[in-house]
Order: C-alpha cells, then sequence, then structure tokens
C-alpha cells in the first residue's frame, strides 16, 4: 500500500466502536460463554469494594479475570497465589481498560471437578440401584437404649455428640467404635466400624458423624465401600457429616440425614429427661385418679351395704313390730269406740223405754204420785191418809204439799 | 409389698420399671378388681414410679467402646 494511501479515507471506527464491536463478537459466541478454564491464581487482589482480580496462567498464557462480589460471597475456600484453580465463567471486554476478560461466577480448587464428577457418577449409580429409596429408609426408635457412634475419637464432633446426649437423655447407653475418619485408611476403617457395632452391641441407632472440613477431608463420606456399609447397617444409621451445607453419599445412604453432629445426636434422642419427667407425672396422676376411684365406689358400696344391713337390723324389726303395735291399739280403740257408741245408743232406747214404763210416766199423761211427809212413802190406800196427814203430790214439773183435810 | 418384690424393682431399669408401670396402670383402669387387689397393684405402681424418679434423677450417660469383640468402659482422653 502506497504511503498516502492511508490518508485516501475517513476513519471506518472510532476506539469505541471498535471495542464494543469486539465485545459483540466474543459475548455472542456461546462456546465463550459459561465455559470452565484452569490455571495458576496470580496477582490476586481483593480491594475493599469486595470485588476479586486475580490472573489465571498457565506455561503459554495469561488471562484476566474479575469475580464480582456477590460471587466472591459464595466461595467455600480462599484462593490465594500459586493456587490451582478451575474457574467458570464468561468472556467479555473491559471497554475502558481495553481488555478481553473472563468474568468469573465460580471457582473451585483444581481437582475438585473431577472428584465431583466422581461423585456425581457414584451417586446416580447407587441411586439406580436403589439404595438410597425413601422406602428403604427406617423410622428411628422412639426410645432409644443403646445409641451406637462412628467417629473419630479425639474429633469435637464426638464430645459434641455425646454433651447432647448427656443433656438430652443420660439415660441410654453410648458405644463407641473408634475410626479414623479421613485419609486412605478411613473407608475400610469406617465400614468395619459399622459391622462390628452392629455385631457386638446390636445398638437401636447409630450416629457416624464427622466435623466440617473441606471436600477432601470429608471424601471418607462418599466412598462406595462406606456408602454400602451404611446401607446395609441393620440399625438405622443417622448421618451428621461437616456443616449444613456439605452433602455426602452417606448422607443419601442413611435413614436420616442430620446437618451437624450435634444434629444427629438431638435426632437420635426424639424424648429428652424433660419428656420422661412430663411422662412420669402424667402417669402419676392417672394412677392417683384411679385410686380415687376406687375408694369411692367402695366407699358407695359400703354406705350400700350399710343402708341394706339397716333394712334388715332386728332394731328396725323391733320398730316395725312396735308400729303394727300401734297400729293395733290404734284400732282396737277405734274398734272399742265404735262398740261404745252402740252400746251407749242401745242404752239411750232402753232408757227410754225404761222412761216410758216409769211410774213417773204417768204424771205426764196428768197423773200424781201422792207420798206422805212423814215417812215418804206412797199413798196407794184410803187407810194411809188421815185427817190431818201432810202429803206431797208429784204432778208431771214438780211436787207440791197437801193436807188431808176431812174425811169422805 | 414384701421384700423381694421391693428388691424385685429396685433392679429395674427405667424402661422396665416405665413400661411395667404403665402396664399397672392401665390395668387399674381397665377393669373393677377386688379391692385387696387392687390395692396391692397401686402399690406396687407407686414404688414402680419411685423407681423411675430415682433413676431420672440418677442418669448419667454411660460410655463404652468396642474393643476386640468387647465392649470396655470408655474414658475421655481428649484434652
Amino acid at each position: 500500500m502506497e504511503p498516502w494511501s492511508l490518508f485516501d479515507v475517513a476513519p471506518r471506527w472510532t476506539v469505541t466502536d471498535l471495542t464494543r464491536y469486539l465485545r459483540h463478537l466474543l459475548e455472542s459466541d456461546d462456546s465463550l460463554q459459561g465455559l470452565w478454564v484452569q490455571g495458576e491464581v496470580s496477582n490476586l487482589s481483593r480491594p475493599s469494594s469486595g470485588h476479586v482480580y486475580f490472573t489465571l496462567k498457565d506455561a503459554g498464557a495469561q488471562l484476566r479475570c474479575v469475580m464480582w462480589r456477590s460471587d466472591a460471597a459464595r466461595l467455600r475456600f480462599l484462593p490465594q497465589d500459586g493456587m490451582g484453580v478451575e474457574a467458570h465463567g464468561r468472556i467479555s471486554v473491559y471497554e475502558a481498560g481495553g481488555q478481553y476478560q473472563l468474568y468469573v461466577d465460580a471457582l473451585r480448587p483444581l481437582g475438585e471437578g473431577a472428584l465431583y464428577q466422581e461423585f456425581l457418577r457414584l451417586k446416580s449409580l447407587l441411586e439406580a440401584e436403589g439404595l438410597f429409596d425413601a422406602e428403604r429408609k427406617r423410622p428411628l426408635p422412639e426410645r432409644p437404649r443403646r445409641i451406637g457412634i462412628v467417629t473419630s475419637p479425639t474429633g469435637a464432633a464426638l464430645r459434641d455428640m455425646l454433651n447432647t446426649l448427656r443433656r438430652r437423655n443420660p439415660l441410654v447407653e453410648v458405644v463407641l467404635a473408634p475410626t479414623p475418619v479421613q485419609g486412605e485408611e478411613a473407608p475400610p476403617a469406617l465400614v468395619e466400624a459399622l459391622e462390628r457395632l452392629n455385631r457386638l452391641a446390636a445398638p437401636d441407632v447409630i450416629l457416624l458423624a464427622r466435623g466440617g472440613g473441606s471436600i477432601e477431608d470429608l471424601w471418607a463420606f462418599n466412598d462406595e465401600r462406606v456408602v454400602r456399609a451404611v446401607a446395609a447397617s441393620a440399625a438405622p444409621v443417622v448421618s451428621g457429616v461437616g456443616h449444613e451445607t456439605d452433602f455426602t453419599l452417606v448422607d443419601f445412604a442413611a435413614d436420616l440425614r442430620a446437618p451437624t453432629p450435634t444434629a444427629a445426636a438431638e435426632l437420635a434422642t426424639p424424648l429428652t429427661l424433660q419428656d420422661f419427667w412430663a411422662d412420669l407425672s402424667a402417669i402419676q396422676g392417672r394412677l392417683q385418679t384411679r385410686m380415687s376411684a376406687l375408694f369411692e365406689r367402695q366407699r358407695v358400696r359400703l354406705e350400700n351395704a350399710a343402708d341394706r344391713l339397716r333394712f334388715f337390723s332386728p332394731l328396725r324389726r323391733l320398730q316395725t313390730e312396735r308400729q303394727r303395735l300401734d297400729e293395733a291399739a290404734r284400732r282396737l280403740a277405734a274398734a272399742q269406740a265404735h262398740r261404745l257408741q252402740l252400746a251407749a245408743a242401745r242404752l239411750g232406747g232402753l232408757a227410754n223405754r225404761l222412761q216410758a214404763l216409769s211410774p213417773l210416766g204417768v204424771l205426764e199423761r196428768g197423773y200424781a204420785l201422792v207420798t206422805r211427809r212423814r215417812d215418804g212413802r206412797l199413798v196407794t190406800s184410803r187407810a194411809q191418809a188421815t185427817v190431818g196427814e201432810a202429803l206431797a203430790v208429784r204432778v208431771r214439773d214438780g211436787t207440791f204439799a197437801a193436807r188431808v183435810s176431812e174425811e169422805e | 409389698m414384701d421384700k423381694s418384690e421391693a428388691n424385685e424393682i429396685e433392679a429395674m431399669t427405667y424402661e422396665q420399671a416405665s413400661a411395667e408401670l404403665e402396664a399397672v396402670v392401665a390395668a387399674l383402669e381397665a377393669e373393677s378388681r377386688p379391692l385387696e387387689e387392687a390395692l396391692a397393684l397401686f402399690e406396687r405402681g407407686q414404688a414402680l414410679l419411685k423407681r423411675c424418679a430415682a433413676l431420672l434423677e440418677q442418669a448419667e450417660l454411660k460410655v463404652r467402646q468396642l474393643s476386640g469383640e468387647d465392649l470396655s468402659d470408655w474414658t475421655d482422653t481428649t484434652p
């Protein structure tokens, strides 16, 4: 090209237009949106804005990366310079700086991705076998007597569980199957602990637990052998591995998944000492109510018996007899009175008849009775009345005096 | 209640005592029986109640561990 030809035409692009065009090119390529890229962290900075800036590099190239504060807040580890990571995000252009860069929305340590793939593979395999089926889950006993614990004898998880059990239900007996919970030797040791615990102690429920840690630390709880041993356990298993956000395959195979070891101990003791006291007090109430009712019924029965006894007592018969006697006396008196009345009536009749027959009755008809005053004798003959003799003449309504005046 | 009966109750675990206590109360509630029998049951119920309360009072978490083919007492050796 001739030198002057450069000036032949007006520039077709502004920098902004060009940068915008490049940005558009990159953003419209689907293979650059939502990609995973692997590299080593360098030049990491985290200013007060909360956004994280770093460079991913490998032997041949570098890639500018930015992670916004909202995405960085979800990070489960602290990325550091020199750390191998896998970053997920989209490629775009920072126009003001004229730089293309990776806008990271997720970041994980290198290797974790492979672990996660293995996790998913095993999960779907065991799931297909039915190891995680809801129907396989057994209910936990309401009143466990013996609780088995499979965990490290030196971890905080054990102390947390024992404290929780002690506080909630110290009536239970704990049988510990001590075992390493991380490292190469952990999976076979966990399997053996579960098997021996079931065989030697026959606990009512087993707590399989471990405190929090990195995904590698918890990996024994994703081991196929351990998962199968949990599913095969004679006693129901409560898993309490890591923190609330950690999920292991053992959690899926367990009869119940607890977010933490402490929570596992709580779930295994649905009833606490407080509940036992309440139960006891309730049953005491029932016992007393029942006995009160029993005594009350006995009292009523006794009273009935006393009533019946009184009914048949000699005293009562005496009273009955006395009453009968009184009744007889009353009837006797009545009969007597009646008889007397009859007698009186008859007497009245007799008296009338007597009256009619009485000499005095003649007086009524106009006759008079004459008696001598001197001796009261009835004068019935001429001879008895001499001249001068004082006489009493009795007529119907009284007596008057008379004297014989002359002889006839 | 005679001595052997008291000893028998004294040897019961919480589960045994509370299960029998429940049975005693249920039996008392279910049917009327001669007073003497009811009184004997009541007395046994009260002894069981006492045993349960004592066990709750004294309850102390017992921890053992698998060792070989046996169970041995476990003592916390963590600092």
